[in-house]
C-alpha cells in the first residue's frame, strides 16, 4: 500500500537506479557509469553538466538502451526497461520490437546533428515516420507542420549539406519530435554552434517545453546553457554524479569544487576573480579583513545586506566585483567583496549573512 | 585509308571480325564474364561485405561467430592467388557448369577471385558511414531491414558506386587471365594471338580495346558516383 502511494506521489517519467556501465576492453577496464541514479519528473528541463569522458553520453544512451548498462535498473514512464546485475543483456526487461516502440517516444538530438546526408530535410523528418500509425497524406501533413514549428517550411526539398549548422539542428529537432515523444534528449545539442544560434535552439527547447510540457534531457558542458532553461541539474564527474539539485540551489550553494568552477564560468566570474586575485588589494591582505563570494538569491536579493553589515557589526565591505542573473525568474547576486572590521565583528557580520541565506565563500583570509 | 590499316595492323585484320577468333567475339566474351562475374562475385561481396559491418563488435547486431566466420572466408579467398584459383577451383567448376574451359566455366572462378575484394570495399564503404546517423536511425526506432537498406546502403550509396567501380575495372583485368582456361575474351587475344605469335599489333589493338572498356567503366562510375554524394 505505502510503495503504491510512493509511486504516485513522485512519479518520475525516467528513473534510473543505481546504474554502472563498464567497458571491457582489450587489456583495460573502462567504468564510464559508476552508480548513478537519477530520477526526472515530468515537466523538468534536467541538466547534465560534466567535462569531456565523464560519462554524460554513455548515462543518458542506457535511456534508450541504446547503451545496455552493465547494472542497475532503467525505468521510463513506469515500464521496467533493464533490471539486472551484472546480467548484461540478460538484463533487458522489454523484447526488441516494443523497445523501437518505445524509442520512437524518446526523441534524441546530438551534437553533431546525425542527418542522413542523402535525403531532404522533409524526408529526414519522414524517415522517422515510418512506423507511424498515420496515412500517406497525414504524415505528409506531420512532416510539413513539424517543419513549420522549426521555421523550416521553405528548406523541406534541401539537402543537410545545403543547411547552416543551426539550421540542420532545427531538422534534427524536428525529426526527433516526429513521433510525439514525451522525452527529448539532447546530448550536446548546442556545442557545435555560436552563441547566437545556441540561444535560438535553447529557446525553442524551452518554448517545447512549455508548450508541449515535453520533459528534456540536457546534456552539456556548458553551465550557461543549463542557466537558461534547466530547472535541475546533475553535475557528473569521472562517471559518477557529483551532485544534484535545482538549478537555483546548485547555482546559489554549490557543494562540489567541480560545480563552482563551472559556475564561475558561466556567471564570468573566473575572469574578474582571476584579475582581482591578482590585485593588490587582495595579494596584500590584512589580518583583520578576509576576501569572500557571497551569494544571494530571492528574497535576499533586495535587503541591503551591505548596510546592515556596516550599521550592526561594524563591517565594510569593498565590492570589487558584482553580478545579477535571473535564474528560473530569480534573481540571483553574487559579489566579490573584501570584509574589513574586528574579528569578532567579522565573525558575526559573516553568521548573519549565512542566517540570511546568503551563501559565503571565504576565498582568502582567515576563516571567520 | 582501309588500305593503310591492313598494311599497318595486317594481324589485326587477319582476326576478322567475327567468327571463333574474331575481334567481336573476342569484346563480347570480355563483356560477357565481366557482367556475370560481377553479377554473382558483387552479390556475394555485398552479402559478406554488409556481413562484416552489421555484426563487427561496433555493429549494429554484434556476432562475434559470424563476424569471425565471414572474415576468415573472405581473408582465405583473398589470399589465394587468381592464377592458382583458376586450377584449384576447376573441379568445382566442372560440377556447377559442366565444363571447365570456355567463358562460361570462367564465371565460377572469376565470381570467386573477385568476390573477397569487393566484399572488404563494400565493408570499407560502409563502415564510412557514420556512426551517429546509424544511431540516431535506432533512436527513432528504425528496424535492422531499415538501418540496412534505409541507412547503410543509401547512405553508404556514392561510396559504394566509387569501389564497384574500382572492383569493375579490377575484373576486367582478371578476365584477362581467364585466358588461360581457354575463355577467350581480349586478354586471350593479346596473348594467344598476339604476343606468342609475336604479332605486335594484335597485342596492340587488344590491350587498346581493353583500355576504352575501362575507361567507359570508369566514367559510368565517377558521374553516377558524384550524382548520388550529397555530403
Ligand atoms: N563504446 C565504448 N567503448 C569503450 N569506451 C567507451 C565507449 N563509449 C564511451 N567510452 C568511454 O567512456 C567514458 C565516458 O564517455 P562519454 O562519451 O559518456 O563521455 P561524455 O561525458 O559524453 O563526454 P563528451 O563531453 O566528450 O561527449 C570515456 O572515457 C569514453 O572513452
Ligand atoms: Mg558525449
Amino acid at each position: 500500500m505505502r510503495k503504491h502511494q510512493n509511486l504516485s506521489m513522485t512519479n518520475p517519467i525516467i528513473s534510473l537506479k543505481n546504474i554502472d556501465v563498464t567497458f571491457q576492453q582489450k587489456k583495460r577496464t573502462i567504468e564510464a557509469v559508476k552508480n548513478v541514479s537519477i530520477d526526472v519528473n515530468r515537466g523538468d528541463v534536467f541538466g547534465i553538466v560534466g567535462y569531456s569522458g565523464a560519462g554524460k553520453s554513455t548515462l543518458v544512451r542506457v535511456i534508450n538502451l541504446l547503451q545496455v548498462p552493465t547494472n542497475g535498473q532503467v525505468i521510463v514512464n513506469g515500464e521496467t526497461f533493464f533490471d539486472g546485475q551484472g546480467a548484461g543483456k540478460s538484463g533487458v526487461q522489454i523484447k526488441p520490437n516494443e523497445l523501437r516502440d518505445r524509442r520512437r517516444k524518446i526523441g534524441m538530438i546530438f551534437q553533431h546533428f546525425n542527418l542522413l546526408n542523402e535525403r531532404t530535410v522533409a524526408e529526414n523528418v519522414a524517415f522517422a515516420l515510418q512506423h507511424s500509425p498515420l496515412k500517406a497524406d497525414e504524415k505528409q501533413a506531420k512532416v510539413a507542420e513539424l517543419l513549420e514549428l522549426v521555421e523550416l517550411t521553405d528548406r523541406a526539398d534541401q539537402f543537410p549539406a545545403q543547411l547552416s549548422g543551426g539550421q540542420k539542428q532545427r531538422v534534427a529537432i524536428a525529426r526527433a519530435l516526429a513521433n510525439d515523444p514525451e522525452i527529448l534528449i539532447s546530448d550536446e545539442a548546442t556545442s557545435a554552434l555560436d552563441p547566437k544560434t545556441t540561444n535560438q535552439i535553447l529557446a525553442l527547447l524551452k518554448k517545447l517545453n512549455q508548450q508541449y510540457n515535453l520533459t528534456i534531457l540536457l546534456i552539456t558542458h556548458e553551465m550557461d546553457a543549463v542557466k537558461e532553461v534547466a530547472n535541475k541539474v546533475a553535475v557528473m564527474q569521472d562517471g559518477q554524479v557529483l551532485e544534484e539539485g535545482s538549478t537555483l540551489d546548485i547555482f546559489t550553494k554549490p557543494q562540489a569544487a567541480l560545480t563552482k568552477e563551472f559556475i564561475e564560468t558561466a556567471t564570468n566570474q573566473d575572469k574578474a576573480l582571476a584579475t582581482i586575485a591578482e590585485s593588490d588589494a587582495i595579494t596584500t591582505l590584512n589580518d583583520n579583513e578576509v576576501f569572500a563570494r557571497l551569494t544571494y538569491s530571492g528574497n535576499s536579493t533586495n535587503e541591503p545586506l551591505i548596510t546592515t553589515l556596516y550599521q550592526k557589526y561594524e563591517v565594510v565591505a569593498n565590492i570589487l566585483y558584482g553580478n545579477v542573473e535571473i535564474l528560473q525568474g530569480t534573481e540571483v547576486g553574487s559579489l566579490l567583496v573584501i570584509l574589513s572590521g574586528s574579528a569578532d565583528g567579522l565573525a558575526a557580520g559573516l553568521q548573519s549573512l549565512k542566517d540570511q541565506g546568503v551563501s559565503v565563500d571565504i576565498l582568502k583570509g582567515k576563516q571567520a | 585509308m582501309s588500305n593503310w590499316f591492313s598494311q599497318t595492323f595486317p594481324n589485326v585484320v587477319y582476326q576478322g571480325w567475327s567468327g571463333d577468333t574474331g575481334w567481336l567475339t573476342a569484346i563480347n566474351q570480355t563483356i560477357f564474364m565481366t557482367f556475370w562475374s560481377a553479377i554473382f562475385g558483387g552479390l556475394l561481396g555485398l552479402i559478406f561485405g554488409f556481413g562484416l559491418v552489421v555484426t563487427s563488435p561496433r555493429g549494429i547486431t554484434p556476432n562475434k561467430v559470424l563476424f569471425w566466420i565471414f572474415d576468415k572466408i573472405v581473408s582465405i579467398f583473398r589470399a589465394i592467388p587468381f592464377i592458382i584459383l583458376l586450377a584449384f577451383i576447376a573441379p568445382v567448376t566442372k560440377t556447377i557448369v559442366g565444363t571447365q574451359i570456355g567463358s562460361t566455366a570462367a564465371l565460377v572462378p572469376l565470381s570467386l577471385g573477385v568476390f573477397p575484394f569487393y566484399a572488404r570495399q563494400v565493408q570499407v564503404a560502409l563502415t564510412e558511414v557514420d556512426s551517429g546517423i546509424v544511431e540516431a536511425a535506432q533512436a527513432v526506432g528504425a528496424s535492422f531491414t531499415e538501418i540496412v537498406f534505409g541507412v547503410y546502403l543509401r547512405e553508404g550509396r556514392s561510396e559504394l558506386i566509387r569501389v564497384s567501380t574500382v572492383t569493375l575495372i579490377s575484373l576486367i583485368g582478371l578476365t584477362a587471365m581467364a585466358g588461360a582456361i581457354g575463355a577467350g575474351g581480349l586478354g586471350n587475344m593479346a596473348i594467344a594471338y598476339g604476343y606468342n605469335r609475336f604479332a605486335n599489333d594484335t597485342t596492340l589493338v587488344a590491350t587498346f580495346l581493353v583500355l576504352v572498356l575501362v575507361l567507359i567503366v570508369q566514367v559510368v562510375g565517377d558521374y553516377l558516383a558524384k550524382r548520388y554524394n550529397h555530403k
